[in-house]
């Protein structure tokens, strides 16, 4: 996969907005960002509601996924062009599950909301009102790319475990971003073996991801391990998204898995081993 | 959840200044506050802890913990930063001009 498979550029955006066949879907946990201007034509998805099953905690199944998408007006043949704030997080968590449900026409807007705000590309508060289609996702779910618990444990000291929280949260100092309260109650830390690569380390500060020259350094100078296995992990798995964009879209590392219910879940088990401090590989 | 939340002064209820450390300012340029910039919190080595987006009245706010931070922002009228050492909880404020 190219970099242009995973990935298309402001301009590229500006151009081809309202062309037949392509969907801007905006995705966002806060969608007041979208309320506030969005790109022109593009249609607002809330992570907190629609990617995720509304009692259980899991990603949305199968059918919900479908759903959602005929809701939004996607088409199985249409291109899906995904962006959003917080440097594309939850774009590239939805990014991940278009994948998993096998949308295989889906790319990032690369800066996201925040590198076309800065360039002072067109925003618009219209409205759209997505034309319903009926979508059937293409596969069960992938989890060739999704790690669940038991084999996280399982991959300690054996696969490279990538901590993508920023190193306080690493090393246990904090329990969350810095933009949100502290008020989790469960154990701080990380997994024992994991290294600390903050997804931020992959993007340049207007939002965009580094270049492949720039990605495979930062990889290979903290101590992650090409041949190996790789499980990527945050606190909730939207930042760990971004890192499995990284790793395994534009890298094109084959084996590497988005462990979404990290650190919310994995500090809240009975019983598994946790590290505190800086870590060894560090 | 990882959104940002809204970047109004007043503080979220239930927050306890006592055990929070939160860190709060405004942003302007020329003077006349800079909403809609991208405010990203550095820790003491430089490396990116956190970005929220600054409200209509150039407002930001992080729950961050003691030690040395640096608020530096982005934004259509320029980029600015500014150093904050912090010794203890508490609302500890600074302003970033942008140019």
């Amino acid at each position: 996969m190219s970099r242009d498979d995973v990935l298309v550029t402001a301009d590229w955006a500006e151009k081809n907005l309202g062309t037949e066949g392509i969907v801007f879907l905006e995705v966002d946990e806060d969608t007041a960002a979208y309320d506030g201007g969005h790109l022109p034509g593009a249609v607002k998805v809330n992570w907190t509601t629609e990617l995720q099953d509304p009692v259980r905690r899991d990603i949305v199944t199968k059918e919900q996924f479908s759903e959602l998408l005929s809701a939004k007006g996607v088409g199985n043949d249409d291109q899906v062009i995904l962006y959003g704030g917080n440097n594309n997080w939850f774009a590239a968590y939805a990014y991940w599950e278009f994948k998993l449900y096998g949308h295989t026409n889906v790319k990032l807007l690369d800066g996201g909301r925040k590198k076309w705000e800065l360039d002072g590309r067109p925003l618009t508060t219209d409205v759209v009102e997505p034309k319903p289609t009926t979508y059937t996702a293409a596969k069960d779910a992938d989890n060739s790319i999704r790690a669940f618990r038991d084999e996280v444990v399982d991959a300690i000291d054996v696969k490279n475990l990538v901590d993508v929280r920023s190193p306080d949260e690493f090393s246990g100092k904090i329990l969350a971003p810095a933009h949100l309260p502290q008020e989790q109650s469960q154990r701080p830390g990380h997994i024992p073996s994991a290294i600390n690569i903050p997804w931020s380390k992959a993007a340049n500060e207007d939002g965009t991801f580094r270049s492949d020259e720039e990605l495979s350094a930062l990889y290979g100078e903290a101590g992650f391990e090409a041949d190996k296995a790789t499980i990527a992990y945050c606190r909730i798995g939207e930042r760990s998204s971004h890192t499995w964009v990284v790793l395994h879209e534009l890298l094109g590392h084959s084996d590497v898995k988005n462990y979404d219910g990290s650190w919310t879940e994995y500090g809240s088990l009975i019983g598994v081993p946790i590290e505190l401090g800086a870590g060894v590989k560090a | 959840m990882c959104g940002a939340p809204d970047q109004a002064v007043a503080l979220p209820p239930g927050t306890d200044l006592s055990k929070e450390t939160v860190l709060a300012g405004r942003v302007v340029a020329s003077g006349q506050p800079v909403g809609g910039a991208f405010v990203r919190l550095l820790d003491g080595t430089g490396e990116f802890t956190a970005e929220v987006v600054s409200s209509a009245t150039g407002d930001y706010r992080f729950f961050a913990a003691p030690g040395t931070w640096t608020v530096r922002a982005l934004s259509r009228s320029g980029n600015g930063e500014a150093v904050l050492n912090v010794d203890g909880p508490g609302l500890h404020q600074a302003e970033v001009a942008v140019a």
